[in-house]
């Protein structure tokens, strides 16, 4: 895998993320297609995704959540908003209650994915705009959260 | 960074003017008068403009003598930075994680 580059975009609150992967893109359609594929890395590190809902076409809508360390779950939900196999992908993401509903606490995340052939590789390019900070906040404080505790078990090791 | 604070600097930031006043004094400092001249609005409104980007430390106010000479505060605006970072370091975790799954064989 090579990660080609990435774009912050300030004033937008966009980023975009582009890696390249050894494989064909409908290959690496499957990991976004297949919910027990995507669910092995859609979540921050520490944080393991489960997709209980995962409807792959337009309109359609996925619940999942996010386990911590500690048990706590973490539910989220998307809504496809377009879909073109194996080329495109567009989605909100966002925050849902205890009950798996969507949350209007917090206005979503829109991802778009693109996969592009480049040779026998695969590019894909993600732009993800955050409608709200905290939004993006709440999503970062996850995988940070679990770094800590990462970091911190190493040093144990390493003390032991 | 908590998020009351977060808010304040995204708020800050919400705004083109405001925006523009964050690029102009990061490059050089500029007085509030001397910064009213680039805008068509009046001293009192850019004057509010540069309260709210203080309040949110992305640029730091002084007197001096009759003027109020605005700086930029480089370490508020690379803390609003910061975050996009942490975004972008979970982007390089999922493709690490997509980068695992594609090397398997026979998941396809």
């Amino acid at each position: 895998m090579a990660v080609i580059g990435s774009h912050k975009d300030l004033d937008a609150l966009t980023l975009t993320f582009v890696a390249e992967f050894d494989a064909g893109v409908e290959r690496v359609w499957q990991v976004w297609e297949d919910p027990r594929q995507l669910e092995r890395w859609w979540g921050p590190p520490g944080w393991p995704a489960t997709f209980d809902k995962h409807e792959f076409v337009v309109g359609g809508t996925c619940r999942y959540h996010m386990t911590g360390p500690d048990g706590t779950k973490s539910p989220g939900w998307w809504t496809i908003t377009a879909i073109e196999p194996p080329h495109r992908l567009e989605f909100d993401d966002g925050f849902a209650g205890e009950d798996g509903e969507p949350s209007d606490a917090l206005p979503p995340t829109h991802a778009v994915v693109t996969l592009e052939a480049v040779g026998d590789r695969t590019r894909m390019t993600t732009v993800t705009t955050f409608a709200s900070l905290e939004a993006m906040e709440q999503t970062i404080a996850m995988g940070t959260e679990e770094g800590t505790v990462l970091a911190m078990n190493q040093i144990d090791e390493v003390l032991r | 960074m908590v998020v009351g604070e977060l808010d304040l600097v995204f708020h800050a930031l919400a705004d083109g003017t405001r925006r523009d006043i964050v690029r102009r004094v990061i490059h050089a400092e500029e007085s509030v008068s001397g910064l009213a001249r680039h805008y068509p609005m009046s001293f009192a409104a850019v004057q509010k403009h540069v309260a709210i980007l203080e309040r949110a430390s992305l640029v730091t106010k002084e007197r001096r003598g009759r003027e109020q000479v605005v700086h930029g505060d480089l370490a508020g605006v690379r803390k609003a930075a910061r975050l996009l970072d942490a975004y972008e370091e979970l982007w390089r975790h999922r493709a690490a994680g997509i980068e695992r799954i594609l090397s398997e064989k026979g998941v396809d």
